[in-house]
């Protein structure tokens, strides 16, 4: 089992099209949504954290990427500004994966972007607005 | 086996000193004893970098031609309000500052983008500032309006002068109530989800001299990156409420009023602080030097987290209703351990006070202190202590009628 987190990026004529539903039928993917975002002027975004074996995932992907459908990795929509985080641990208690964390001996913060669901609750948490969703 | 000041001060300047952190000093005293350790350390730096929002900075801008008289006038950085019930020329801008158009919680939670802290670190910064006023007009100070940037090199005076910082402990932030809250104190869950706290523990200043034996008025200070002095004591400071054994006030106890030279200061040790559903803020960076006078000074200085207990309380309902009810005491190490077992529930801890960065301006001021560039000054005044009779007021609401 392999699972991968990403952001697709559906372009205009196929936002009313049931993808997610041919992902799992036809290549037999475990597809967990986190975030979506369809604006019917505009194009849709999903954030999708995919599973299953290698070759229906590359299969999947082909699919989506033939239909026209970007495909990005999600660890590039969530960005931990670490150059304004001042290690004040605000975020830790509100993280509900431990993708935010601190070393207890130095008490410096950091981020683990494989754990991130996208969740954007540390983003009110932060005062010091060190992370950034663009979703 | 006393010191003086400065008899400390002469091993500055000839390069002999021994200077220690909070936290180095607990190994020592623990290792070599009370006594010894007093004979052998001379300074413990103390420090917090926190949230302070009696917070803000005056400003002189020079006189314009023709000279504005601001002072019963109105005035704006970067549209920021700022007080000009001063002299022609002369601004405060304080830290929770918001612009007119802010929306605040309209939009709930607000999210405070912008605001009197943020101004102060983009000043601090170097970068233009806009500024905006509109006063009325005299005979000797005719103009009504005026639109210019500002610059902090460019001005004659730019201090911060915060009239309440480094609060000696403070409240346990909890939630009891069923719906997520926005507070000062960060984020809190419903039904006991998280618990926020604020100090740096063993490393905060008024927590290594609990009776203010050494801090006192005119004690030069580590202040947002420059150099500070204290000059009164903090508002609300409240030193006579309860005391472990050891000293340790067992709640928000005292404070201090601090004020230091905004030019020579960094944007890394004063930052705007955007606390959502709740406002704007600076988070300030302070140490203090604690002089090693005597054992007794010394003693207060090798406290340890384990000893220092802070009050739980509930923001969901007693304390907007100023219910003075702790629920619960936990100490600062079971709180960095960012787990704390309460009422049959273990509830994640977190931090609004960096303890890293604490760590580091300690160890600046620390290194300053050795290398001769920061000599420890005598305090002319002391800070009212337990034996001052301090009662913490409410206030008395008075019908107008």
């Amino acid at each position: 089992m392999e699972k991968r987190r990403v952001v697709l990026t559906f372009p205009y004529q196929l936002i009313d099209q049931p993808i997610t539903y041919h992902l799992i039928r036809d290549y037999n993917l475990v597809v967990n949504i986190l975030r979506a975002k369809i604006n019917p002027e505009e194009e849709g975004r999903l954030m999708v954290e995919i599973s299953g074996d290698k070759k229906s995932l590359d299969e999947g992907m082909d699919y989506l990427k033939r239909l026209g459908v970007s495909i990005q990795p999600l660890v590039k929509d969530i960005r931990w500004l670490e150059e304004k985080c001042t290690h004040c641990t605000a975020c830790l208690s509100i993280c509900p994966t431990g993708a935010l964390s601190v070393e207890r001996k130095e008490m410096k913060v950091s981020f683990e972007k494989d754990k991130c669901i996208a969740c954007g609750l540390c983003i009110l948490a932060c005062p010091y607005r060190a992370i950034e969703i663009s979703f | 086996m006393a010191k003086t000041i400065s008899e400390i001060n002469e091993k500055i300047k000839k390069g002999e000193v021994i200077v220690v952190t909070a936290e180095e000093i607990i190994d020592i005293a623990e290792k070599e004893g009370i006594e010894r350790a007093a004979k052998k350390v001379d300074v413990v730096t103390t420090a917090t970098f926190g949230p302070m929002c009696s917070s803000g900075a005056y400003l002189n801008l020079g006189h314009s031609k023709p000279r504005i008289k601001l002072g019963g006038g109105k005035a704006y950085l970067n549209d920021v309000p700022v007080y000009t019930g001063l002299a022609a020329v002369d601004i405060y801008i304080g830290a929770t500052a918001l612009p007119e158009e802010d929306p605040r919680n309209k939009v709930y939670p607000g999210e405070f983008k912008y605001g009197g802290g943020h101004v102060i670190e983009d000043l601090v910064a170097g970068k233009d500032l806009k500024f905006t006023a509109l006063s009325y007009a005299t005979d000797c100070y005719p103009r009504k309006k005026l639109e210019t940037w500002i610059n902090i090199k460019d001005i004659n005076e730019a201090v911060l002068f915060n009239p309440r910082n480094a609060y000696q402990n403070y409240n346990v932030a909890v939630n009891l109530s069923r719906k997520i809250i926005y507070t000062y104190m960060g984020v809190l869950q419903p039904h006991l989800g998280n618990a926020m706290y604020c100090s740096a523990g063993q490393l905060s200043p008024l927590l290594n001299d609990p009776y203010y034996k050494s801090i006192g008025v005119g004690t030069k200070i580590f202040l947002g990156g420059g150099v500070g002095y204290v000059v009164w004591n903090g508002t609300q400071h409240n030193p006579c409420v309860k005391r472990t054994k050891r000293g340790v006030p067992c709640a928000g106890a005292g404070s201090i009023a601090v004020i230091g030279d905004l030019k020579e200061m960094s944007p890394y040790w004063l930052k705007g602080t955007s606390i959502t559903g709740y406002g704007v803020n600076l988070t300030v960076g302070i140490g203090i030097p604690i002089p090693i006078l005597n054992e007794e000074i010394l003693y207060y200085t090798t406290v340890k987290d384990e000893e220092i207990w802070a009050p739980i309380v509930d923001y969901s309902e007693d304390y907007p209703l100023g219910r003075e009810k702790i629920i619960g005491e936990v100490n600062y190490a079971q709180l960095k351990k960012g787990k704390i077992n309460f009422r049959g529930k273990e509830v994640s801890t977190a931090s609004l006070s960096s303890y890293a960065r604490a760590r580091e301006i300690a160890e600046i001021l620390k290194n300053w202190i050795k290398e001769g560039k920061f000599l420890l000054t005598e305090p002319v005044k002391q800070l009212p202590s337990t034996n001052s009779g301090i009662r913490l007021k409410n206030l008395k609401e008075r019908n107008l009628d």
